[in-house]
């Protein structure tokens, strides 16, 4: 693997020696475990650790779920019931896994906001981030397939309106739809194919996630202050850096401790706070739930496709372009995907070369505005589309746009970066002071310190 | 630093802000739930077993004509953490309200045996009362900052207590069908007559027989029948969160002593 320049593995034993030559997997452990890391990571570097262990987590519980559970509309609902009753553990393997969907997705949006903020997605990392978007993009699809499964109210209503967004695409979208679920309408087959597709997805994004960290591992993570590790020779680069473990992994396992009690707290006391009650009734396709509300973490999406209603003046007008070919309706879809769309092309849509946002002056703001732009989006997703929410929702859709697609170009160009410091030694050197001098024997101890901001 | 320490409280603010948004779902109509102080909420709260055997009765004596609770199967009155009634008690409780149960394998009635289910209770068109006090949410709140749940749970058995004691006596007819007024009810008009009198339940450990003392027993049993597993669930999530929290000291110092070397403890003060 290409990547920042460490110390190669040696096999010692004769046994890693003979295995090394034949399959050289303690080798490739090695080099990914003792990968050189930039000193400075901060908290937010914590995620991707978090992520890997919610994927886990889902699997693992989610194995054992499968073991118990029924894919028919008749006997869906009593199954997770069973499972919730009489299986041994089942009512906390069941919390878990409904409860470890929504920390995944918590972690991810952090994970995404840090990355937004530090630049993690500038070049070289462009590939990196294009693949986190693709496991965003499947993580999606994972969790409202996960969510139909127990056939409550919500499942069911949930899975007619989402799959209907694909009957808006003009043509062949009703072709499309039937062809998702399996007929006319949400049914047994539905079900079966979502539950199949549901055990399928989580192994490829454990797929994408191997490929995301190789992705990574090659150029480097990147860090607080966006500057490159000095890749000169193994002693500059132990400067910038220390090996993965056992530095961060440690720290990372602290971080991971400390949110898994939070999360068992919510599990053992709480388990129903994210969930939605009408999703205890049996899925009855005659009544319609009086609001049919996704899961929090597809409301700032939700909102945007609402909000792009006829009246609004760009719906019209493309409505007339297109010679009606892109209604209302479709123009919602087109602008839920679309607003994913945009954050995955941030690479090549931010033109500023300086990565952190810690050295932008005028981002920073911006940033906070996406940030809390989001929140105010994923309280209006919840809100009924009527009185002032369909114009909050507008608005906060025209700023996701406006933030990926003129304020990031504008930025690169109208903002005057602060200076940088030129390592991250330096940087390091500048909250911690240098290095004691007696763990220190390669380099010369007390580098002028620095501030670094 | 700054930015960093701003990154991660406006990321928790957001957190917060996201897990509480669909707790603050409007709640239409006029719907006056009361909260009522159970045994059971909170982390530590457990279900009272002598108010869950009122409720069974109540539950039995009144609900049962209408209602099924088709989850629960009779052993379960024995478990730990629920009614706990011995197996004697559970067995006379089976030959007086369901001696037979219909086996679809034997296509016959047969003796009913602790491990089956109450029967399904669909005559009438009331619903199924197992999972009740978990698909009704009687509040949010307060005002979505969400630790209510935390302490008070999410309403269903209040909601059940709101609207079994909630008829305000007016009734109406509509479509060959009587109404009847009742201030939980969304949309203010509901078809159940009011089922409880006060005096159609005698307990027999001496409890006064009032309205609002059958409501909140019978509330607190259907809690119980919709989550039997309630105190094992606390009982692993304390374990869980205690032992997690032992783990992070000792991983908070690891990491402290790991680093030592590598910072210098003492930070230098930022320009």
């Amino acid at each position: 693997m290409a990547g920042i320049p460490h110390e190669p593995y040696v096999p010692k034993t004769r046994i890693e020696k003979w295995l090394q030559t034949r399959l050289p997997v303690v080798g490739l452990l090695y080099d990914t475990l003792m990968i050189p890391t930039p000193k400075n990571l901060n908290w937010m570097w914590i995620w991707g650790i978090i992520l890997t262990f919610c994927l886990a987590l889902q699997i693992v519980t989610g194995i054992m779920l499968a073991m118990h559970y029924t894919p028919h509309v008749d006997q869906a609902f009593a199954s997770v019931e069973h499972i919730m009753r009489n299986v041994n553990g089942g009512y906390m393997l069941r919390y878990l896994h409904q409860n470890g969907a929504s920390l995944f997705f918590v972690a991810v949006y952090l994970h995404i906001f840090r990355g937004l903020y530090y630049g993690s997605y500038k070049s070289p990392r462009e590939v990196t981030w294009i693949i986190g978007m693709m496991i965003y993009l499947a993580m999606m699809a994972t969790a409202f397939m996960g969510y139909v499964l127990p056939w409550g109210q919500m499942s069911f209503w949930g899975a007619t309106v989402i799959t209907g967004l694909f009957g808006a695409i003009p043509g062949i979208g009703p072709d499309i739809q039937t062809w998702l679920l399996g007929g006319p309408a949400v049914d047994n087959a539905t079900l079966n194919r979502f539950f199949s597709l549901h055990y399928l997805l989580p192994f490829v994004i454990a797929g994408l996630v191997i490929v995301h960290i190789w992705a990574f591992h090659t150029t480097g993570n990147n860090n607080p202050t966006g500057v490159d590790v000095r890749r000169d020779d193994i002693a500059t680069v132990k400067k910038d850096t220390v090996p993965f473990w056992p530095y961060f992994v440690i720290k990372d396992l602290f971080a991971l401790a400390v949110i898994l009690a939070v999360f068992f707290a919510i599990v053992g006391f709480m388990p129903n706070y994210l969930g939605h009650p009408d999703n205890y009734i049996p899925a009855d396709p005659l009544a319609t739930p009086a609001h049919i509300v996704p899961e929090w973490y597809f409301l700032p999406f939700y909102a945007i496709l609402r909000a792009f209603t006829d009246d609004v003046w760009i719906v019209g007008l493309t409505n007339i372009l297109t010679f009606g070919i892109v209604d209302a309706k479709f123009f919602g879809v087109l602008a839920m995907f679309g607003a994913i769309a945009v954050m995955a092309l941030a690479p090549w849509l931010d033109t500023s070369r300086v990565r952190s946002g810690r050295y932008r002056p005028m981002f920073k703001w911006w940033f906070w505005l996406f940030v809390v732009n989001f929140v105010v989006l994923t309280w209006v997703g919840a809100m009924p589309a009527e009185g002032i929410y369909p114009y909050i929702a507008l608005l906060g859709s025209a700023y996701w746009f406006g933030y990926f697609l003129v304020i990031l170009p504008l930025l690169g160009v109208i903002e005057r970066p602060l200076p940088r410091p030129k390592t991250i030694e330096e940087d390091f050197n500048a909250h911690y002071g240098p290095a004691k001098p007696a763990t220190t024997t390669l380099e010369k101890p007390g580098g002028a310190v620095q501030p670094a901001e | 630093m700054m930015f960093k320490r701003t990154l991660l409280a406006l990321s928790c603010a957001a957190a917060l802000a996201a897990l509480s948004a669909p707790m603050t779902r409007a709640a239409g109509g006029y719907k006056l739930v009361e909260d009522v102080e159970f045994s059971f909420e909170g982390p530590f709260g457990s279900f009272d077993r002598m108010q869950l055997q009122r409720g069974l009765q109540v539950f039995q004596e009144v609900c049962a004509g209408c209602h099924g609770i088709q989850f629960l199967a009779f052993r379960n009155l024995g478990d730990p953490g629920g009614p706990e009634l011995p197996e004697e008690q559970i067995k006379a409780f089976m030959a007086e309200y369901y001696p037979d149960v219909f086996d679809p394998e034997l296509d016959d009635y047969r003796a009913t045996r602790l491990s089956d289910s109450f029967p399904a209770n669909v005559d009438a068109g009331a619903p199924d009362l197992s999972l009740m006090a978990k698909a009704r949410s009687g509040f949010h709140g307060p005002y979505g900052t969400g630790i209510n749940q935390f302490f008070r749970g999410i309403g269903g058995p209040e909601y059940i207590y709101s609207l079994l004691t909630g008829y305000t006596g007016e009734e109406k007819e509509e479509a060959s069908a009587y109404l009847y007024e009742n201030t939980a009810f969304e949309g203010n008009w509901i078809s159940m007559s009011p089922p409880l009198y006060g005096d159609d339940v005698d307990y027999m450990d001496g409890t006064e027989p009032t309205i609002e003392q059958h409501a909140k027993d019978v509330a607190a049993f259907l809690m119980w029948v919709a989550e039997p597993k309630m105190m094992a669930r606390k009982d692993s999530g304390l374990t869980a969160v205690l032992f997690l929290i032992f783990l992070s000291v000792l991983l908070f110092y690891t990491n402290k002593q790991l680093w030592a070397s590598v910072k210098n403890k003492k930070k230098v003060e930022a320009a």
